[in-house]
């Protein structure tokens, strides 16, 4: 495969970008629930 | 049930109806009332709590579908050779950042004519998201372009126009959280987002408008496509799992902003039960 190097890391670049929006997403939000929970025990979402 | 006098020519003058109370007190109709019905962040968390799941996963298999088709299955370009293979990154997530500006903007006109509070959090959640994907496109354009025109950055019209829109997003981003009070910065930032978005058709027709290095578009929505099947295939099914990606970690963020407002607002009540 010609230009190997290029094509895995704009592929890897686009895989990390992904993943690591979607673990910063759900770290978000189990934080905000858990401290939710923690305030107020009846508001659960 | 409540009873009302009712004045009534011809009739009784002091005649006593009965009429439903929801009624009497139902407020009056107004135009975009269904749009306020998902400002209600209780019924936006159930809604996108069970939608969610299924963008996500949708998401996950149709970009590693789109990916490893392109990879390992799709064709190299006679002339590109395999190099070419770095399309199925870079045109989804250009589309992609485009679409997201789109949605800013939408959201912008939501915030700024109807005032609408999830508009203002879905608006500020997309500023991230939409500059990492902008990332995507000019880093996953540049080496791309190192290998096929040798160099790694040219000052052509249509990379010009999209490193503006990576500004654009990180202003936006920056403008929003600039001021003490949410709501000014809100109104700030969707300002700059329908300013910006003067942008967008320069993006689109800048490779018509000037000499660019970049060619005209192959794909249309109204003309067949010039581009072999073989390779357009794999690029939609990769642009879709970009487009759903994109719509599921917005959602993702807008719930956790919801309830990050929640938290926010249970302890200011407190605060000011204990003052």
């Amino acid at each position: 495969m010609t230009h190997l190097a290029n094509i895995v890391g704009a592929y890897g670049l686009g895989l990390a970008l992904g993943g690591w929006f979607s673990l910063a997403a759900w770290l978000r939000t189990r934080r905000a629930r858990r401290r939710l929970a923690a305030i107020d025990p009846r508001s659960q979402p | 049930m409540s009873a009302t006098r009712c004045f009534k020519p011809g009739a009784d003058l002091f005649m006593v109806r009965a009429v439903d109370a929801s009624t009497a007190l139902a407020p009056p109709q107004r135009s975009g009332r269904n749009l306020h019905r998902f400002a209600n962040p209780g019924q936006f968390l159930r809604l996108s709590g069970a939608v969610l799941p299924w963008l996500a996963a949708a998401a996950f298999v149709l970009t590693i579908a789109g990916l490893a088709w392109g990879l390992f299955w799709a064709p190299a370009d006679y002339q590109q050779r395999d190099s070419v293979r770095i399309m199925y990154v870079h045109v989804p997530a250009a589309w992609t950042a485009l679409s997201g500006y789109v949605a800013l903007a939408l959201c912008s006109v939501l915030s700024l004519v109807w005032r609408h509070p999830l508009a203002d959090l879905a608006a500020a959640e997309i500023g991230p998201v939409g500059a990492a994907f902008t990332a995507l496109c000019l880093a996953s354009g540049s080496l791309w372009g190192r290998p096929m025109w040798g160099t790694w950055w040219a000052w052509d019209a249509r990379m010009t126009s999209v490193l503006i829109l990576f500004f654009l997003y990180l202003g936006h981003v920056a403008l929003v959280r600039a001021f003490d009070d949410p709501e000014r910065g809100y109104r700030a930032g969707a300002i700059l987002a329908l300013v910006g978005a003067v942008d967008l058709p320069i993006i689109k027709f800048s490779v018509d408008w000037w000499n660019t290095l970049h060619q005209p578009a192959t794909i249309t929505l109204t003309g067949a496509s010039a581009m072999y099947s073989g390779m357009l295939w794999p690029l939609l099914v990769s642009a879709a799992g970009f487009s759903l990606g994109f719509g599921a970690l917005v959602m993702a963020r807008t719930r956790a902003a919801v309830l990050e407002r929640r938290i926010r607002t249970l302890l200011l009540a407190r605060a000011q039960e204990v003052a």
